[in-house]
């Protein structure tokens, strides 16, 4: 699913400047435990939180998520921004509740990262390009 | 081999998702006005035939756009010129025989709308226009292909030193044992740069070419222990990082206050992390567990006053 697809099922806005939306997310986790995402969360996630800290974006970056979604409507600080800016890792914003973001993803078919049959972290030279994420 | 039949089913398939190729990405990526010759040869629609007849002659060149108080009013080429000649029109007005409904390209639009218009047109040039119609340059097949060969060189180049740069060092460097050590200090309390140092260890794992997984495990591994020295350290502390070519080491050390029980604090959920960090997402008992899970190796040792180590190992 790309970033722009997104969008469009959480009526969510872009909060970076000059958004790739061409990106694709393969599946969706639901986080405000940073913990949790950097123990849970394959690379190609796309996180929606509620947490607008920098270290949010800093966890991304180790975790190899694709791009955040801030929930409830809350927009993140400017370092935040700035920080993200900086890492190249896209900013959304979404006006509904954590619960229905995920919902309304979920609904659409884009899996759980808990639940996505695992390609990239089992990535061996030859399976990677083989494996492909489900639509 | 299961490469290899990959790459001859996806040429031999019309797959859904068509591979894109650098060259596919440069006509998007480049803009007109990047490749476009600047210094434009005109003519105004005054003068006459036997001028442009001169123009094009000096110049080594087989059409010009005709501009009328700056802006393009039409294009000539020796076509119209040759057709003038045979009707014995030489001196009449470049204006009499111009074409007037001139196609166009913007100067910021991606090449790729040139190529379209060249095939869909035949034309052998196009004026480049700004957004407010002035011109601005002139474009022809040629300056887009030089333009694609420049910046496939130009990348090509970049890749070539980049490459060297970092993952060729194991190669290069030859002794009995080679290890790569960054050493990253890391303060206390300091949350709005915690992070940096496992970044730039990321970074610095990227550019060596480790396979995307290892890096990953690192990467979380080293942002825990980084953020540990952040969260309960009374001094900061330091993160060594020793890069092999099949493994890497990393060792987190500080000065206090040492953990009373590392049993405990090895269980799942159990935290000693205030208030200010649990709001942040942080401090929920996992960071050791996470560790662990990302480690091949570790061990940790701590004595209470004094500091703790902890070490691990990941197979690169």
């Amino acid at each position: 699913m790309t970033l722009a697809e997104v969008l469009s099922i959480i009526e969510g806005k872009p909060i970076s400047a000059d958004l790739d939306l061409s990106r694709k997310v393969s599946m969706a986790c639901g986080a405000d435990l940073m913990s949790d995402v950097l123990a849970f969360t394959h690379a190609g996630t796309l996180l929606m939180t509620g947490l607008t800290n920098p270290q949010v974006v800093r966890t991304a970056e180790m975790a190899g998520i694709v791009a955040i979604v801030f929930v409830r409507g809350k927009l993140p600080p400017p370092e935040t921004i700035a920080l993200a800016q900086d890492k190249d890792i896209p900013l959304l914003a979404s006006k509904y509740t954590m619960y229905e973001t995920c919902g309304r993803l979920y609904q659409t078919g884009l899996p759980s990262c808990g639940l996505f049959r695992l390609t990239a972290d089992s990535w061996s030279e030859g399976s990677a390009s083989s494996s492909n994420p489900p639509a | 081999m299961v490469i290899n039949q990959q790459e001859e089913k996806a040429t031999t398939t019309a797959s859904p998702h068509p591979e894109v190729t650098k060259l596919r990405e440069l006509v998007y990526e480049l803009k007109i006005e990047q490749v476009m010759t600047q210094q434009v040869i005109t003519v105004s629609p005054d003068d006459s035939m036997r001028h442009l007849k001169e123009v094009l002659r000096l110049n080594r060149i087989s059409g010009a756009p005709v501009v009328h108080d700056g802006g393009l009013a039409g294009i000539i080429s020796i076509e119209d010129l040759i057709r003038a000649l045979e009707a014995g029109k030489i001196d009449v007005k470049v204006g009499e025989k111009m074409t007037t409904e001139v196609q166009t390209v913007f100067a910021d639009e991606s090449i790729i709308q040139a190529v379209n218009k060249f095939a869909r047109l035949g034309f052998g040039r196009l004026p480049v226009v700004d957004r407010q119609g002035k011109l601005v340059g002139m474009l022809t097949q040629g300056d887009v292909v030089r333009g694609l060969l420049r910046q496939l060189e130009m990348e090509y180049h970049e890749e070539e030193i980049h490459h060297y740069r970092a993952s060729h060092i194991f190669e290069d460097i030859v002794s009995d044992q080679t290890g790569l050590i960054l050493r990253y200090k890391v303060k206390a309390q300091d949350f709005v740069r915690c992070g940096e140092a496992a970044s730039k260890l990321k970074r610095a794992l990227e550019r060596l070419g480790a396979k995307p997984t290892a890096v990953r495990r690192v990467a979380i591994a080293s942002y825990e222990a980084e953020t540990n020295l952040v969260i309960h350290t009374t001094k900061g502390g330091e993160l060594i990082a020793e890069i092999q070519p099949q493994k890497i080491r990393i060792v987190s050390v500080d000065s206090g206050p040492g953990i009373p029980d590392i049993e405990k604090a090895l269980q799942p959920g159990y935290s000693t992390a205030p208030e200010w960090i649990r709001e942040m997402g942080f401090g929920a008992g996992m960071g050791l567990n996470n560790i662990q899970t990302c480690a091949d190796e570790m061990h940790l040792n701590s004595k209470v006053n004094v500091g703790t180590r902890l070490e691990i190992f990941i197979n690169l």
